[in-house]
């Protein structure tokens, strides 16, 4: 399993086209997260930008579509058509396939995009209705949706092939997570589907008059929550996987690691709820048994810290860590990719907490839609994610280019920027959050701001302008390396995808681990009962009588 | 991959380290101590969420001789009271309201355009306001003072210019 497979080089260069659109999505995106956090201490750079764009709302319409949606969704399908290829030491079954897919998500990006550029679509990447956008915002970001659906499709034919050949071995781990992956997010967008296709598309070209906005929330938090683990699955991949491997270990547990897996695919849909707490439109019963099932999911993420870390522990021992937490200095944190994980994974530690409160059904009365919400989200998305798939690309642009790291050196320092500028920016929001700011608010211009949030809201702006830079490092650093001169000439770690092996080797994990029935049929049981009464009686009583307005 | 390791008879299992029964064990508590704080907050000391109200038709609703055709307070002889807020791009009305001290008061808010959010600083009411549907909730106000309500949810442009003020008096 471990031996190398080289990748051909039109494997190599579809993901790269990947990688392109996502960097190039993180360049624009991280742009405008600086000038929110600006106008927070009264600092407003927008009427400088005029009239490339035209509002707050516009900018911040372009941070969220752009970083959360595109970035993660171009990066995710790349790095999981590596970890299919490389996991499975076989081309992809249909290429084609594959290539139709990434390019509907191109064209799905453009025609987003066109209108977000055009302020008719300033409506933030939650398009909660009836705000409404341009139609072919919508019809877009569908597109984006359903090329990942077929890229993931393309991965599920490969395993499927794989399997034929290959009865009886535990599908490897890298690849295993990636179809978990990419069959969750198939069911789970499902949701935003209905909302799109039943809805809001038919509605947006003037076909139906209005919409239901308590049902097209409903819809769009069935895909929502769901979303946090597409995001964050194909990290946990890397830090199952991959980091133990980077920090000379192996993976503690390689059956923990399929069932925590196992219980993402299971968990990760039935709670949307959760994030409608201060619905009214959804009976409180409902958001009970939804806050209890989105604290099963605390499980799994609890026994991803446990093998994760114990990993780590394991490898920075064999490196001569002594002691409680001597392991940890010995880890290697010269390595970027490895200390830019290490990195996300302890500002995941405060995400994870904070989810929990946010999941605490009364308690969230407290945060709800306030700036604890988005400080909470740049830990997850901002750090888990966007940090990991940092640290990842330092190894994987290296690979796929053939191109040396510019410099290591200030990869390292560009997580630690992160880090430290995270730290201080979403430290300032859950506490701005606390006492009661709004979030998606221009707090600099809002009449109601009392005196004691300016120390908070200059924290807030400090910390975006610490993230800027490091996100324009790392941009810059990537670049440099994409169109380098200086090729890597022989074997080395280099040229090495980083894979890690387990401690026990994965064909002595049960075969049942391998087995997809029933955690399909257990999942799909799961909605029914979580989400079926309550979609029956809010499609049920549908009410098209809300028309919108054009931000 | 070896011929061996494709053979059956290899020996299975989980591989569960003491220390990770233990973790999970501890996970598993942690998790029932946290959902009986917020049963027993939310079922016995009645820190409650939004719940179905009543759904309406966001076009009419502020019409006609409905309670949000006239919004506003209604105070009833207990000393309690009943306040109707219409929420529309960018404003509250009413904006200003004054009750007494000790009071309870029971919000309905609603929308005629977009969504909104409606939190009153400093306490627990905290709600979506959806078009098509009554946002409710109740609070005590025991301290004296001004609290601030804002709107919470992005609905435009001016979304930051929306609140409203109430005032409690001794």
């Amino acid at each position: 399993m471990l031996t190398n497979y080289e990748l051909t080089k039109s494997e190599k260069s579809f993901i790269s086209v990947h990688l392109l659109f996502a960097f190039a999505a993180l360049a624009i995106g991280t742009f405008f997260g600086p000038l929110q956090a600006f106008e927070f201490s009264g600092v407003d750079f927008y009427p400088l930008l005029e009239p490339i764009i035209q509002s707050y709302y516009q900018g911040l319409t372009l941070h969220g579509v752009l970083n959360a949606l595109i970035f993660t969704t171009f990066f995710i399908t790349g790095f999981l058509t590596l970890t299919t290829i490389y996991g499975l030491k076989r081309p992809l079954k249909f290429p084609l396939l594959n290539r139709i897919g990434f390019w509907t998500m191109v064209v799905g990006l453009v025609m987003a995009a066109v209108p977000i550029l055009l302020n008719q679509a300033s409506v933030l990447y939650t398009f909660y209705p009836p705000l409404k956008a341009n139609a072919y915002f919508y019809v877009g970001l569908t597109l984006v949706v359903v090329g990942s659906w077929i890229e993931g499709w393309g991965f599920v034919f490969t395993w499927r092939e794989w399997r034929k050949e290959n009865p009886g071995i535990r599908t490897p781990l890298i690849t295993f997570g990636g179809l978990i992956t990419m069959v969750m997010w198939q069911i789970a967008t499902l949701g935003v589907a209905a909302e799109i296709l039943t809805m809001l598309i038919p509605w947006a070209f003037g076909w139906i008059d209005g919409v239901d906005p308590q049902l097209a929330r409903t819809y769009f938090w069935f895909t929502g929550h769901p979303l946090v683990y597409f995001w964050l699955l194909p990290a946990y991949i890397s830090w199952y996987a991959m980091l133990p491997k980077q920090a000379g270990g192996k993976l503690f547990s390689d059956s923990l690691a399929r069932i925590a897996f196992w219980l993402f695919l299971l968990l990760s849909v039935p709670l949307g709820f959760h994030h409608q707490f201060v619905d009214p439109g959804v009976p409180a019963g409902w958001k009970y048994i939804h806050a209890v099932l989105t604290y099963s999911v605390f499980f799994p993420s609890m026994l991803t810290a446990f093998t994760v870390i114990a990993s780590l522990e394991r490898a920075g021992r064999q490196r001569g860590g002594k002691g409680l937490l001597g392991w940890i200095p010995k880890l290697p944190w010269s390595n970027p990719s490895v200390s830019a994980q290490l990195l996300a994974g302890i500002l995941f530690f405060f995400g994870g907490i904070g989810g929990l409160t946010n999941a605490s059904y009364n308690i969230n009365l407290v945060i709800h839609n306030t700036a604890w919400v988005s400080g909470h989200f740049h830990l997850t998305v901002a750090s888990a994610t966007a940090l990991s798939f940092m640290g990842i690309s330092y190894w994987l642009v290296p690979y796929l280019r053939g191109r040396r790291l510019w410099s290591r050196k200030w990869a390292v320092i560009q997580a630690w920027l992160w880090f430290v500028g995270m730290m201080i920016f979403s430290n300032a929001m859950h506490v701005l959050g606390l006492l009661g700011a709004p979030r998606r608010t221009p707090l600099g211009e809002a009449p109601y701001i009392p005196e004691e949030w300016s120390g908070h809201l200059l924290r807030t702006s400090i910390g975006g302008a610490i993230l800027f830079v490091s996100a324009y490092m790392f941009i810059f650093n990537i670049a440099k390396t994409w169109w380098s001169k200086k090729l890597i000439v022989g074997p080395g770690e280099e040229t090495e995808i980083p894979v890690a092996e387990s401690v026990h080797p994965a064909q002595e994990t049960p075969a049942k681990l391998d087995w997809w029935t029933p955690w399909l049929i257990g999942a799909i049981a799961l909605i029914l009962v979580a989400y079926g009464p309550q979609l029956i009686e809010q499609i049920g009583n549908i009410d098209l009588s809300s028309p919108g307005v054009m931000p | 991959m070896s011929e061996e390791s494709r053979d059956d008879s290899v020996e299975t299992s989980l591989h569960l380290d003491p220390y990770e029964k233990n973790w999970m064990r501890l996970t598993l508590v942690l998790l029932v101590v946290f959902a009986a704080a917020v049963t027993i907050a939310g079922f016995a000391l009645g820190f409650q969420v939004p719940s179905p109200e009543e759904r309406v038709n966001p076009q009419t609703v502020a019409k006609g001789d409905g309670p949000f055709a006239d919004p506003g307070l209604r105070e009833y002889p207990n000393g309690s009271y009943d306040l109707y807020i219409v929420s529309q791009m960018f404003a509250f009305t009413p904006n200003e309201v004054t009750v007494k001290v000790g009071s309870e008061v029971t919000f309905y808010v609603t929308s005629v355009d977009v969504q909104h959010g409606f939190k009153i600083q400093n306490t627990n009411v905290n709600m979506q306001i959806v078009p098509g549907q009554v946002s409710k909730l109740a609070v005590v106000f025991d301290e004296p003072g001004t609290y601030d309500f804002i709107c919470t949810e992005y609905c435009g442009s001016a979304h930051a210019q929306m609140y409203g003020t109430l005032t409690v008096e001794k």
